[in-house]
């Protein structure tokens, strides 16, 4: 956790102000105003449809919103495509562990590298030693040196989210969003995830989507409370938990 | 393993045995010997490997990208009509109205004067950079829209079959300048040659032999490379790869101009051999045909696609010649049961082999 100086200002990585998205009159996002700090780890929860993906589609380029503005650092990133917003230190982990199957475990990593990502590049580029070194630093954060030759359709479903999370390490994105790290882990892979996620606070930015409350407590040091697409409540997670609202809405049911 | 492409020693030795052997049991084995290989048979070869190299072409761009393409044949009929404009100003003052410049059914129309697309064809060099470029052009412009636009799946294999139909349609007119329903024929000789001997014929199935060899290695470069496991990424996990920071369109965008590439010279190395070339290449049946042979050889494998190419035509030359009805039906058939029961093609029945001599 990076300590606050007086008189240094902190360094806001990710801001977002009145972001509005709205579906057919549906309002996923609802002038939401989010920002996070530089080698923040920061965990969002929220009710199903608080808006938790449809931000996480604003930032990284997927959906485009009805108003409103997101910065990465001085980077307007409503000027950017996917791919540039990726090139610019934007990394994303699905819900959905997507990883590519049919390709092993090192190509997997191997297409993450950071750099170049043109065809004719590609078409032409070969693995430099210190490129080899990064992909076997990676496999072996995520624990996965010994299925590095194995088909990634082949791995078990912690595997498979510890790969992608590997993915995003060689893009060396400065800011990892994490979407529901621990669904359908066991508890043992979740204890992992959350070693693996606070290992990566030095020196990345991480914000995770998670409904495992648990899970959130054991990593977050401030939580931000998503609902119909604003923010309803921010802070540590006993003062949120404490919340009338949020329990209201989210905990307390 | 997917990727690396098995085989290709064995099909790289073959071709190079075929462009060897074929041609001294065509030339210098006399034809009372059982051994001999006649014109025709080798002519029908040049023209199967001609296929072969289509269908790698459409393996590349369906079995690797995962683009359904039901329009290769319209980069296939491109290449063979620059091919068939070089061939007919060859015939020059030869022809049956006797015009030094103007090929005979211009003369027929009553033009006077030679179109401005004509230019340059009488030259041998321009002919085979338009055999490359009309392709090109043709699968950059469609391509660079369709991608861009994000059409993939069953939407983008309709367009091609659209434009592949379109293109047929257009060339059926004779005011197009490319002979209308009749296209081209009765040609002459090539650089010189006269298409009509047999060494002739032999030196284009020994190019065509070549042509397949280095078609095949390109592709195989291509699948071998990290651009080849991008566009297998793209093919799996098309988002993913977006969010990875590749542009997504631009690599669709050059495998399929490559790859149109090689249909357009799979269709110029054909029309000499076939001796015509009208509009009916681009006839969507073909284009269908060609994702048969693939499917059937086992797609993604490259090598089984120029397999599958050579084992259905020559099933099609054995049905069209003993039950012409039955073909088409067979090769419906065909396609159901691979389809069934050997998802991975033939390929998929080799790869068998080596697994059960393992378990040993």
């Amino acid at each position: 956790m990076i300590k606050t100086t007086p008189g240094v200002p902190r360094r806001t990585i990710l801001d977002l102000r009145d972001l509005t998205v709205s579906f057919d009159g549906f309002k996923a996002l609802n002038a939401l105003t989010l920002q996070v700090d530089k080698g923040e780890l920061r965990c969002i929860i929220g009710p199903n449809g608080a808006g938790k993906t449809t931000m996480m589609d604003v930032v990284t380029g997927k959906t485009r919103p009805d108003q409103g503005s997101a910065f990465f650092g001085e980077v307007n990133l409503l000027d950017l495509s996917e791919p540039e917003i990726a090139q610019a230190g934007i990394g994303r982990k699905f819900q959905k562990p997507t990883v590519f199957e049919r390709l092993t475990v090192f190509e997997n990593l191997e297409l993450s590298l950071w750099g170049d990502k043109r065809f004719l590049t590609s078409l032409f580029a070969r693995l430099t030693p210190p490129q080899r070194d990064h992909i076997r630093d990676v496999l072996d954060v995520i624990g996965l040196t010994a299925e590095c030759r194995a088909l990634a359709g082949a791995l078990s479903h912690g595997q498979k989210q510890w790969l992608e999370i590997g993915m995003l390490l060689m893009q060396e994105s400065e800011l990892l969003l994490v979407d529901e790290p621990v669904a359908g882990m066991t508890p043992q892979e979740t204890e992992r995830t959350a070693e693996l996620l606070l290992s990566l606070m030095a020196e990345h930015t991480v914000v995770v989507v998670e409904h495992d409350m648990d899970f959130v407590r054991s990593i977050a040091k401030r939580v931000t409370v998503l609902h119909e697409g604003h923010v309803l409540a921010e802070g540590d997670m006993d003062a949120v938990q404490a919340d009338p609202r949020v329990v209201e809405v989210y905990l307390g049911g | 393993m997917e990727g690396e492409a098995p085989g290709g020693a064995s099909l790289i030795a073959l071709l190079v045995v075929a462009a060897i052997a074929v041609p001294i049991l065509n030339q210098l084995v006399p034809a009372s010997s059982p051994l001999h290989v006649s014109t025709y048979l080798l002519t029908l070869l040049g023209k199967y490997l001609c296929f072969a190299i289509l269908a790698l072409a459409v393996d590349l761009i369906w079995g690797y990208g995962g683009i359904l393409s039901l329009g290769h044949a319209a980069f296939f009929a491109l290449g063979g009509y620059a091919m068939g404009m070089y061939l007919m100003r060859q015939i020059g003052a030869r022809g049956v109205y006797g015009d030094p410049v103007l090929p005979d059914f211009m003369v027929f129309l009553n033009w006077h004067t030679l179109p401005w697309f004509w230019q340059g064809f009488n030259h041998f060099a321009f002919a085979a950079l338009m055999m490359v470029l009309a392709p090109a052009l043709l699968a950059l412009v469609f391509g660079w829209f369709a991608f861009r636009s994000r059409v993939t799946g069953v939407y983008l294999s309709i367009m091609t079959q659209a434009l592949s139909y379109a293109m047929m349609l257009a060339f059926f007119r004779n005011d197009m300048g490319f002979g209308g329903n009749n296209g081209f024929t009765d040609f002459k000789d090539i650089l010189g040659f006269d298409l009509h001997q047999d060494s002739t014929r032999v030196a284009l199935f020994v190019a065509t032999c070549a042509a397949l060899a280095a078609g095949y290695l390109a592709c195989r470069a291509i699948t071998r490379s990290r651009a080849g496991r991008v566009v297998r990424a793209i093919r799996d996990a098309e988002s993913r790869t977006r969010f990875l920071g590749y542009r997504v369109e631009s690599y669709k965008l050059w495998v399929f101009v490559f790859s149109a590439v090689l249909a357009g010279i799979a269709g110029a190395l054909y029309v000499p051999q076939v001796g015509i070339i009208n509009p009916s290449e681009f006839a969507p049946i073909n284009s269908i045909e060609v994702v048969i042979w693939v499917a059937v050889g086992g797609r993604g494998t490259l090598v089984g696609a120029a397999a599958g190419a050579v084992l259905v035509n020559y099933a099609k030359t054995f049905f069209t010649g003993a039950f012409p009805e039955v073909w088409l039906y067979a090769l419906g058939a065909l396609f159901v049961l691979v389809t069934l029961f050997l998802p991975r093609g033939l390929m998929g029945l080799m790869d068998l082999v080596p697994r059960s001599s393992e378990a040993r």
